[in-house]
Parts: structure tokens; sequence; C-alpha cells
């Protein structure tokens, strides 16, 4: 029996045999092997009892997961938008330089992989990038160099980790150098709190209650989508179920969030005491953290979180001596922006490929292996311990009608203090600018790339569930941007994050980007920016999840708000312009055929 | 299951509940494009054709089940624009060569373009390079065809409730594959059932081909539906 | 009142569609009533020697020379047509769409068993390859499409007695095929 054999069976094994554990089984045989070849992949399906194809379909589905190895240290450098500008560019070139290999391969020698990543939640610290699951933050070309030089000496990779952030990125269990940068508190999220207490308050009162708090407190989900969160918890508890599940979606990938990543750094307790309040009123005695792999570096951290709580009761059997069970696991993810979808989570947790549900049903009537499931933000069950506290109707005061409460803002981009805002919604644009120093910005991106970019003449309007809605990321952008390279950086990303699943958004987004650049190249008509317009239209209209139905907005919300940019590029007096070039279309032929190209154009 | 009464564009409908808004619309001799869709496999929802409106939503019919009262928006200009948009996707998605496909005349993808008079997609050719595997004893794969409508992956099991088929990779790069060991013990049956089960040319059993002579296939006298419309 | 001017030409096609063409049998006699040919294979006539009022492309382009005439006919033609899956979207040609150029070449004038020169054409007066093959709007702007590999003789005649006559164009479904 060869090696590889040999981890495989130790790695099914220790999860049971479990095919709905398949995400755990190939992080850690991956982790002992470098990757999941054809060859493992077989292992594991045969072990498992199911389909090899089960099983590639989940490797060749996430980022992380690779059937060849991408080196022995293997570093993830950020592609956002935000990390281009703040230098990723140069970044990238030197890491290129010193390693000897081009982005997206790895060195001759097996050492040093180099690929890029979407978003790693890090957009208040760019560029950064993750190397063996630790994270580099702030770097420059001249880092980057140290980094290789530190790689091809055998360096263990926390070790080149010199400096360290502040609060627990400091502790023994994070050691790294990212920094929280808490840049205003309000009165939700980061006031004091006394740990264990909302639970006990919650747990003296019936499971309708905390439900019947929640609906007071006008409480909505903090992710973006803005579902009533006590509405959610109702549905799940009234959904019959021999089991129920609470899961918290920490899997922030909407490039320009890193709020929960503050939360989980500083937090956590909160956060899991929040789960636990929603496990008691929904009627479930298991929960699960869905932590995105580019966290990883906090995991060690968050388990000894909940082991600490498990010590005191807050976990585990019979909390607080009132009859509760209740226990939190973290589920790691692997590198896919749509597992921030709530069904696409759940498909994840269950071992596959992170590919969205067909609703109905929701998964507050069949969610997590079939069974009713709650799926919230980190942020909400945060929320959820603050209003067991003070109660519903203090809650409700804050905000606006329709959007209670404080909100957590991911500002970075062109301003002078990127980081984690706490603030009332209702907050103006204009208003957070002047906050965040960013008052001389072009254009302020709301709610990340599937949100709204708006001009200056929107400053005025509102951030809100009813006005500008947003999960949290703001990013700011200064008038020496060029709007076409984010607009099309965040193609990128969509055309990469897509899942496939569906026609509108595989195919779509595709042509959407094609037809981007051709406008961008110049050779393009009027008739170009409408058709693509149109498009657009179609895209959102057609797909079948959150992903889909946003991903044009790049495209859609600048012709919207910047229609004139788009105009400067264009013919405007012709309906027809090709962006064919006979030149270029014949300069290969003729290298290979070794004749000079001899074009007369027309 | 208990009646229920909903209208598509204006048209009083009845259905049963627990059926989607495809079957119902079927069973009234309404025909709403599909093409990932068939008859007694569980929905995908995956190609959007069916898509229609309800309460100014899109949603697609083959996912949806009927309710009471459901007013159900069908052959809207809008939508049958949209749909025609999904197919010229297909099109152009793909390398869709009909001359030279053997499912020409039969195939489903090809049929809603006839049914939806695409002269040319709007959209511009993506020309991807996509592998096909003739190395199975009895089947060809041939992904430069394939609509990603997942008919197989859903459909083709062994005995013991392994899937043959399934998708690797994600987003435009998603493809078909299959479990080698599994795939080389199909039958004659599963081969043909196989075949036969892709709306397109992207399965295809070894050794046949062009069996039916060009104005006999399925879809060359009526368009794709007609049958359901005629009922 | 003079004849409208017909032009027609093959691209990287087959004459298929001008077979197809042909294949409208005796309405030929008709056609040749109604129109007045100018540069055509049809006949012959090499070169445009005035402005035509329809042309009809059968092929995409897949080298210089079939930029060139393209772009020659949209210069002279008021109405350009696509005429045929390979003018349309590239057709069978551009099933090398897929390989690289490169491997194209060496196969066929390199490594294919009945090649003994062992040379890629490298003559000034040949065309130039493309990268891949086009389909022809994606050059010029065409006006119309007609598909089918051919498209069938029938649907030819009707769009051209309808842009001939102003009569509304009303098909059949048999006539629209794309094989």
């Amino acid at each position: 029996m060869g090696r590889e054999d040999t981890i495989v069976k130790q790695v099914v094994s220790k999860y049971n045999n479990d095919k709905t554990r398949l995400m755990d089984i190939i992080t850690d045989v991956q982790n002992e092997l470098g990757c999941v070849s054809d060859e493992t992949i077989r292992h594991i399906a045969s072990q498992l009892q199911i389909s090899s194809v089960d099983v590639e379909g989940v490797v060749t589905f996430y980022h992380f997961f690779s059937k060849t190895p991408r080196g022995k240290y293997t570093v993830y450098l950020n592609s956002s938008a935000v990390a281009v500008m703040k230098g990723r560019t140069a970044v990238a070139k030197a890491f290129e330089e010193a390693a000897g290999c081009k982005f997206g391969s790895t060195t001759p020698d097996g050492a040093i992989g180099l690929y890029n990543t979407s978003c790693i939640g890090m957009n208040d610290q760019e560029p950064a990038a993750i190397i063996n699951g630790v994270v580099f933050t702030n770097l420059t070309p001249q880092k980057a160099k140290e980094l290789v030089a530190g790689m091809k000496a055998g360096k263990h990779v926390q070790e080149m980790v010199t400096e360290f952030g502040d609060g627990a990125n400091q502790s023994e269990l994070i050691r790294s150098m990212v920094k929280n940068n808490i840049m205003r508190k309000g009165s939700v999220i980061f006031a004091p709190y006394e740990l264990g207490s909302a639970l006990a308050a919650a747990l003296s009162r019936k499971p309708d209650d905390v439900i019947e708090e929640m609906k007071i407190a006008n409480l909505r989900g903090r992710g973006g989508a803005g579902f009533p969160t006590g509405m959610k918890w109702d549905f799940c508890r009234k959904s019959e179920g021999t089991k129920k599940y609470v899961i918290c979606n920490a899997d922030e990938g909407e490039p320009g969030t890193f709020k929960d990543r503050v939360i989980l750094t500083e937090l956590p307790s909160m956060l899991f005491e929040g789960m636990a309040i929603g496990g008691y009123a929904v009627g479930a005695n298991e929960g699960i953290i869905y932590l995105r792999a580019e966290y990883l570096y906090l995991k060690k951290y968050l388990e000894k979180v909940l082991s600490d709580m498990r010590a005191k009761n807050l976990l585990g059997k019979n909390i607080l001596g009132k009859g509760f069970d209740f226990d939190i696991r973290i589920q790691m993810g692997a590198g896919a922006y749509v597992c921030g979808e709530e069904s696409a989570l759940i498909e994840s947790a269950e071992g596959k490929r992170g590919e969205p549900r067909n609703r109905p049903p929701f998964p507050v009537q069949k969610g997590y292996l079939g069974y009713p499931t709650t799926v919230n933000n980190v942020e909400t069950f945060c929320c959820a311990v603050r209003i067991m506290l003070e109660g519903g109707e203090w809650f409700k005061k804050m905000g606006t009608a329709q959007s209670a409460g404080t909100k957590l803002l991911s500002v970075s981009g062109d301003c002078e203090k990127p980081g984690v805002y706490e603030v009332e919604f209702g907050i103006t644009v204009q208003t957070l600018l002047e906050m965040v120093g960013g008052r001389t910005a072009k254009a302020v991106q709301i709610g990340g790339p599937s949100g709204n970019c708006i001009g200056k003449k929107d400053f005025g309007r509102r951030i809100c569930y009813d006005d500008l809605a947003t999960g949290g990321s703001i990013i700011v952008i200064g008038q020496q941007r060029d709007l076409f390279e984010i607009v099309h950086n965040f193609m990128d990303f969509f055309v990469e994050e897509s899942c496939g699943w569906c026609v509108p958004c595989r195919a779509g987004n595709v042509i959407l980007k094609e037809r981007l650049e051709k406008i961008m190249s110049g050779k393009a008509s009027l008739k170009d920016i409408d058709e693509l317009e149109s498009w657009c239209k179609i895209v959102k209209a057609m797909s079948r999840c959150g992903l889909g139905q946003t991903s044009p907005n790049p495209i859609y919300t600048t012709i919207q708000n910047f229609r004139d940019i788009y105009e400067a590029k264009v013919a405007k007096d012709v309906d027809y312009v090709t962006s064919f070039d006979l030149l270029a279309a014949v300069q290969e032929s003729c290298k290979i055929a070794g004749r000079i190209p001899n074009v007369e154009e027309h | 299951m208990s009646t229920i009464q909903f209208t598509i564009d204006g048209k009083p409908c009845t259905g049963k509940s627990g059926q989607t808004i495809v079957e119902a619309a079927k069973d009234n001799g309404i025909y709403i494009p599909t093409l990932c869709h068939f008859e007694g496999l569980k929905p995908a929802g995956s190609c959007r054709i069916c898509t229609v409106k309800v309460g100014g939503r899109f949603m697609a019919a083959c996912t949806t089940p009927v309710t009471e009262g459901m007013v159900i928006e069908n052959k809207t200009s809008e939508l049958e624009d949209y749909r025609k948009a999904i197919i010229e996707m297909l099109f152009v998605e793909g390398n869709h060569m009909c001359p030279t496909c053997e499912k020409s005349g039969n195939c489903e993808l090809q049929a809603l373009g006839y049914r939806y008079m695409m002269f040319v997609p709007r959209f511009p050719y993506l020309f991807p390079k996509r592998e096909l595997d003739a190395s199975l004893p009895k089947i060809i794969i041939e992904r430069n065809r394939c609509v990603q409508c997942l008919r197989c992956v859903r459909s083709m099991t062994t005995s013991d409730g392994k899937k043959i088929f399934g998708m690797v990779n994600r987003g435009g790069h998603i493809h078909i594959n299959v479990d080698r060991e599994l795939a080389k013990n199909m039958s004659d049956e599963q081969a043909q059932k196989a075949m036969d089960l892709c709306p397109v040319g992207s399965i295809l059993k070894k050794e046949v081909g062009f069996v039916v002579p060009i104005g006999k296939r399925k879809y060359d006298a009526m368009p794709i539906g007609s049958e359901i419309e005629k009922a | 009142m003079s004849k409208p001017v017909v032009a027609t030409a093959s691209l990287a096609g087959c004459f298929g569609c001008h077979m197809s063409l042909l294949d409208i049998d005796e309405r030929i006699l008709k056609l040749i009533e109604l129109v007045e040919f100018n540069k055509s294979p049809i006949d012959d006539i090499k070169t445009f020697t005035k402005q035509c009022d329809i042309g009809l492309i059968e092929g995409g382009c897949c080298n210089s020379e079939n930029v060139e005439n393209l772009r020659l006919f949209r210069k002279h033609c008021k109405v350009l047509i696509a005429v045929g899956e390979c003018a349309i979207m590239g057709g069978l040609p551009a099933m090398r769409n897929g390989i690289p150029v490169k491997e194209c070449l060496e196969e066929a004038y390199l490594n294919c068993p009945t090649v003994d020169d062992n040379i890629i054409p490298n003559d000034d007066e040949l065309p130039m390859i493309l990268d891949r093959v086009y389909p022809c709007h994606e050059i010029v702007k065409i006006d119309y499409f007609l598909p089918g590999c051919p498209p069938r003789a029938d649907l030819i005649w009707e769009a051209l007695v309808a842009l001939l006559t102003g009569k509304e164009l009303n098909l059949p479904y048999e006539v629209v095929k794309f094989d």
C-alpha cells in the first residue's frame, strides 16, 4: 500500500467515512500530499464508495484545491481592484522576478507557486497575500523580494511574520500582522458587553419571545440582502424537522468587505453567543460556522474560543443549567465567492460543489442535510446578542424606519482612514466620505462589485436597505482612477467566481466582459453601449441566484451613472465599428511562415 | 392532489398542487420552452429558458411549483426576447457546428433556434477550446456541443447509485466528465439512454449516426413544442 | 428603370451556398428578369464595374484575401447579406479556431502524410492566414443573415424576392435550418 493510499485511508476514517465531510477530507489530504491528483481522487472516491467524478467535481470547484502541486510555498496574491489601486502590479512583478515564475504557475523545482486570488478580506491593508495560510499585508516590491528570499532559504512561513497587528491579532493562536483598523465604534457591535449575559437573558425567556424581540427590533440580515431575521427564525422554528441547524455565514467574499474578519478577531464569543441564541430560538442544537478559507489563520484561535465557552457552560450540554444543548463546529471553505449565497454555502458544508440550490424549498424548510436551517451573517448574530441585552425597542431607535440599528462598513480605496466603521443606518455617502477622509472621491462603490457605483450627484443618498443597500463593502474611488479598469477588474472577478450552473451567468458575464473590452479599446459605437446595457438586463433577469442577478452591476451602474465616460470612448457618427485588426490577425501565421505581413488597410 | 386555478397570459388554467409551472402549462396545452428539463428527472433550473414572470419577478417555470391564483406571464415580448437571448448565448458559448453534428435535426437546442427564428446570435462567438473524449468503449463525449443541462449527471447512475457523469471545474470552464471505471462498464442500453437523454450531440453512442435521413428527423417539419400546443 | 444589381462571392466557403442559389431551379429565369449580376462567379465578372444593390457573401474570413474581398463588397453594396453558416459563424473552417495556428500549418504543410516539400508556403503573393476564422459580421457590417448549410434554395429565393419587391418576408418553418 502506497503512502498516498495510507494517508487517504487515515483521513477518510478520521471523518468516519462520511462523504458529507468531503471538504475537510480533501483539505486534509491536500495538506499532506500537496495536491489532490486524479489518482488521489480515485482513492478518496473508493474509500467513500462514491463516484470519482463526484470527488473531482468538488476538487475542481474550489480555488484553493488543486489537482497539481502548487509549490512548497504557495503565494496567493489578492487581485482585487483595491489591491491594484494600492500597488499590486509592482508587487506581483517583484514576486515573479524574485521567484522566477509567472503568476499562475510554480517554479520548475516545485518550491514556489504564484497564484492570483479574489479578494481576501484585507482591503484596508492591501496589497496583501496569503502564503501557506499566513496573511501578509501592506506588501511592497521590497517586501515581496524579502519573502521570496525567505522561501528560498527554507524558512517557515510563520517565521517571516515579524510584526503583529493590534488586539487579538497578537494572541498566541493568531500571531498575525493583520490590523483591525476599527475606526469608529457604535453602540451595537463595538460597545462593551459581558460574555454570556445575552445568552442568559435569552434562555430565561421563551424561544418565541426571543424571535418576537428580533421582530420588534426590525433586525434585518447584515449580509446585504436584508431579509428580516425574526421572520427567518420564525419560519425555521415552525418548519418540521427532527433536527435543526444554525449556520453562521462567515464567508464574506464580496470584494471590499472585511468587517466580519474584525468581529471574528475581536468578538468571536459574541458571535458564538449569538449563534446559541439563534439555536435556542429556532430549536437547533447544532451550529456550524462556515469560515472562508482566507480566514484559516483565525481557525485555531476560534477553536480555543469555542472550547473556552464550553468550559464556561456557554456551549455544550445543559447550557447555564437551563436544559438547552448547543454546540458549534467550524466548517472551512476552500475559495468560492458563490458560497456566500446561503444555499450554496449549505451545499458546500455538505461536502459538495458550492452550487446554489433551486428554491423552493428554502433552507428554513430544507437546509443542511435536509433539516430546517437558518443561515445568518456574522454581524447579524452579534446584533441579536445586543438586542437580547438592550431590547428591540432600543435597537429600533437607531437607523431609519426600514433599516434599524447600526451597520459595520468596511471602507477602503482612496481614503485617508480605511477600516471598519460602525455607523447608524441612514448615513449619507457624503457624511461617510468626510468621516473616512475621502471627500475628493470621484465615485464610490457601495456594496462591492455586486452593488452600485455612484458619482458625486448621488453622494447625498443614504446607506440603508431602501436606498443604497450594502453588506458593508464601501470602496472609495479617487479622481485619478480610470473607472474602466475598476469595472473590468470586477467583471474578471465575476467571470472567475460564477459557479457555471446557469447559462446567463456562465456565458453572459464572459460576453459582457468581451463587449466592455471592445468599448475600452475605443473600437466601438454608441450601439455597442446600448447593446451592452440591454445585455446586462438580460443577465440580471435570467440568472438563477444573486451572483448572476447582480454581476452585471459594475457595467450596468456605471453606464447609468457615468455614461459620459462610455460615450467618450466610442464613435458617434456610425452605427458599426469593428474591433477586427487585420495586421494583428495575420501576425502569428506570418511569423510561422517566415514572411513579413503586408497589409494595406482600406 | 387538489385542483388549483391559475392563469397563463390571461388564459384560465387548472392544475394539480405539487406540479411545476412547466408541467401544469403542458397539461393546459401551453408550451413553455425548456432545454435542461426532462420529464422524470429532478429539475435543474440550469438553462433558464423556461423563465416566466410571476408578480413581476422572473422565475424558472421548471423549478417553481404552481400555486392557487398564480398569474403567470409566459409569451410576452420581453420574455420571448430574453429566452431567445439564452439560446443565442448557448450558440456562442460552445462550438455548435450543426452541419457536422450527428444530432442535427433531432437536437433540442437547434430546434429552439428554429422556433425562435435565430438567424444570427446577437452575441459575439466565443470559440472556446473544448476537449472531445472518444476513449471510452461505448460513447463519445463531444464537449464542444455540451450545454451543461445536467441531464446525464442527473440520470445516469449505476445500480448501486453511483453517478457516472458529473460536472468539473466552474464558471466558463465547467464541463462534463465521467468516472472512467463506471463509464467503461456502460452497457449498450445505457449508452443509448445517455445519447437519447442528451438534448444536443454531446453524448454519442459509438458506431451509429445519421440514421434518419434529412427531412424525416424530429424537428425537420414541425417546431419543438408544437406537440404540446396541438394537444 | 434599371434593374437592381446583385454581386456574390465565396470567401472561406465551399461554393455550396452558390449551388443552393442555383437550386432555385426554373426560378433562375425569373431572377435574371428581376436583377442584373455584377461581380460574381455566376457571370464570372472579376471586379466591380458599378455600385451594387445587394451583395451575397458565402463563407467566413480565414485569410487576408477574404478580408479584403469582404471589405470591397461592403464598399460596393448597399445591402450585404451573409449567406450560410460559414459567413454567419465561420462554419466548418472555424473548427480550427480551437487549434493553434502553428499546429494547423504544421499539420497541413509539414506533417501531413501526402506532403513531401516540407515548407510552410511563404510567397508574398499568397494570402496571409488569420489567427482564426472570423464570421463576416465581426469584420464589416452585415445587414441580413440567411442560415443553413447550405441555406435552402427557397430561403434564398424568398429573401431576395422580399428584398427586391419590398414584400413582407413570411418564411415557412421548413426553410430556416442550420444544416
